[in-house]
């Protein structure tokens, strides 16, 4: 055992004395991914406001077609901006969000009592505009329900009648479960920490030492390989935990900082929150630990690991995809299932469930199983003679 | 003592080593000398067992370096070809991990350490970072580490590469005080006057094939040169890759 110790010990040591690497490995992450989640939450957040309050400024055309409802429309404060030549051309090249244009037989249809036609020029792929579309839509469907009623009425009929039903929003969703739709990168950011705290260190110790030919003289040593590798996988491991650690402890700090109050969400994650979290994702960091592992010691060179690395941490993010579009429901089954159950868990945590504590134990189960079977197929890379001397000339 | 008998090896179509057998006695520096590119390091990796054989015997007193490969690392001292240090890491520390690895106790490390630093005149670089050393600091912190645990036999590839003329002489007096204290001492080089100052028997090694094997005098008497390196032309047809 004493081998895997000895092995860990030097690791740690040589990457800690590696400034640059400890620094991107270690404080990077913690410092720039709480500085982004705040950003992006913020900047998005403060965009929804400014849309949603700024005046309407809408161009339409033919408004002479409809004085009233062009009036009406004003009187709701929108600013009507004159005519122009080509609306479509206008909205396509985006110089316009939505463009009302009245047509011409507007005037004869509303006489006649048929449904009068408005267009709507917009261009809903372009996702920023969706609010003020969904301002002017709204308008227009004021007016034309509120000419509804009073046409009802001026027939003896009650305009109760022309609505059979009248839906009610029930709302469950309490301020913290809604403050889960800010967090649900969270999940994300974290595993991701948890994979690329150690990459630097999985690469250096065995690509990176091959590399630099210190592999050979170590493997003449009479300590078995795969204690060599264990030693290496721990270090590993260690240093994502350590970086998964400091993310979480600076998103404690910086949450509160959030300006979301005055969305009706409530984003606070305890201490308690946060070690449970730290909990459910600590198997992951020795997954991922194997994982670098074995790629590192297929690559010929540190080039060659890194270039294998820009998948890894892509790896991560399979569940979060998945799950952002489409969502599950956190069961049993799905716990054993590495990577996905912790996305799982992290979000039930968040939103203040309690954890049914089979769910945390498959959960670890499952990610430590596959983290052993990937440290096994590791180990027995190690023992290749190749391992040593790929890419050399005898 | 090594036995080697009829050894071969090859690395997809190049026969690197075709049945190569000759044996180094202890108390005795044996050289494999031979030009660039003879098999010389392709059969001290098969010696220090990360590298397997295709064909042929190897004892290492009395062990064979696949099935007791564990065994016969406890007994061997291995300067590669690659220095292989960690530049990170001080000599000291460098010297050290390699003799925890041993299972050696702090002590005893801590004995060797303080006998290296007085025997290869070390102690001015003993705690500097092995980054930026000259290769006479490298070789010799690679020669520490690889006699740490006081092996009986010692194997070193090219051990004088790029070395000045001080550290050259300090390598070859510690290599004869090894010499003296009993160990088998087999090195390989491409360097004439090493063999000369050094080397009790010489292994001529060129394409993979022994060209000749003994005692210096008796390489001269079978030639009927004067000097080795006359000789040795003589033997492999060429000069080409040697260093006088």
């Amino acid at each position: 055992m004493n081998g895997i110790l000895v092995v860990f010990r030097k690791e740690i040591i040589e990457s800690l004395r590696d400034r640059k690497a400890t620094f991107n490995s270690l404080l990077l992450g913690p410092l720039l991914f709480p500085l982004l989640f705040l950003g992006l939450a913020w900047f998005g957040i403060s965009m929804q406001q400014e849309r949603a309050e700024k005046p309407l400024r809408i161009p339409v055309v033919g408004a002479e077609h409809a004085p009233n409802l062009v009036a009406w429309l004003e009187e709701q404060g929108m600013e009507r901006l004159p005519a122009v030549e080509n609306p479509e051309e206008m909205v396509r090249r985006n110089d316009a969000e939505a463009i009302i244009r009245i047509p011409a037989g507007f005037g004869e249809d509303w006489q006649a009592g048929r449904p009068a036609p408005i267009e709507i020029i917009a261009d809903p792929s372009r996702r920023e505009t969706s609010v003020t579309i969904n301002r002017v839509k709204g308008l227009v469907q004021g007016y034309s329900g509120q000419i509804g009623s009073l046409r009802l009425q001026l027939r003896g009929v009650s305009p109760e009648l022309a609505r059979p039903i009248r839906m009610v929003d029930v709302d469950l969703s309490t301020p913290k479960s809604r403050g889960m739709m800010v967090m649900i990168f969270l999940p994300y950011i974290l595993m991701l920490t948890a994979f690329v705290g150690g990459l630097h260190l999985a690469m250096d110790s065995t690509a990176g030492e091959k590399e630099r030919r210190s592999l050979e003289p170590l493997f003449l040593n009479p300590a078995p390989r795969w204690r060599i590798m264990c030693g290496k996988m721990l270090a590993t491991t260690c240093f994502g935990f350590a970086s998964l650690a400091l993310t979480l402890i600076s998103f404690r700090l910086t949450l509160p900082f959030l300006p979301i109050d005055q969305l009706g969400i409530e984003l606070r994650i305890s201490t308690q929150s946060i070690f449970t979290i730290l909990l459910v994702i600590a198997p992951v960091t020795l997954l991922a630990a194997a994982l670098l592992t074995l790629l590192a010691s297929f690559a010929r060179s540190y080039k060659e690991a890194q270039s294998y690395m820009g998948l890894v941490i892509l790896i991560p993010v399979i569940p979060s995809m998945l799950f952002m579009t489409n969502p599950v429901k956190p069961e049993t089954d799905i716990m054993w299932i590495p990577l996905f159950s912790q996305n799982l868990l992290i979000g039930e945590i968040v939103r203040g469930e309690a954890v049914p504590a089979v769910w945390l134990l498959a959960s670890a189960g499952g990610t430590l199983a596959l983290g052993l079977a990937l440290a096994f197929i590791a180990a027995n890379l190690y023992n290749r003679a190749g391992l040593i001397y790929s890419g050399m000339s005898g | 003592m090594i036995k080697v008998s009829n050894l071969y090896k090859s690395f997809g179509k190049v026969q690197a080593v075709r049945g190569i057998s000759f044996a180094a006695r202890d108390g005795e520096v044996t050289g494999l000398l031979g030009p660039n590119g003879a098999g010389k390091t392709t059969t001290l990796r098969m010696l220090y067992s990360l590298l397997p054989p295709h064909a042929g015997e190897i004892e290492v007193d009395g062990l064979n370096p696949i099935r007791d490969a564990l065994a016969i690392k406890r007994n061997l001292g291995v300067v590669p070809d690659n220095r292989g240090l960690y530049n990170r890491l001080t000599a000291r520390e460098n010297i050290r991990y390699f003799g925890e690895l041993h299972g050696m106790s702090h002590d005893s490390i801590r004995e060797r350490l303080e006998d290296f630093a007085r025997r290869l005149n070390m102690a001015d670089f003993m705690d500097r970072r092995c980054e930026g050393f000259s290769q006479g600091q490298r070789v010799k912190v690679a020669i520490a580490r690889a006699m740490v645990h006081q092996p009986r036999t010692v194997l070193l590839d090219e051990p004088s590469n790029g070395l000045d003329v001080m550290s050259t002489r300090e390598l070859r007096k510690y290599i004869l005080t090894l010499k003296g204290a009993g160990h088998c001492i087999v090195l390989s080089t491409h360097i004439m006057q090493e063999v000369a100052a050094l080397c009790d028997r010489i292994v001529i090694i060129a394409g993979g094939v022994i060209a000749a094997e003994g005692t210096p005098p008796a390489l001269l008497a079978r030639t009927g040169r004067a000097s080795l390196e006359d000789a040795f032309v003589d033997l492999i047809g060429t000069d080409e890759g040697l260093l006088a």
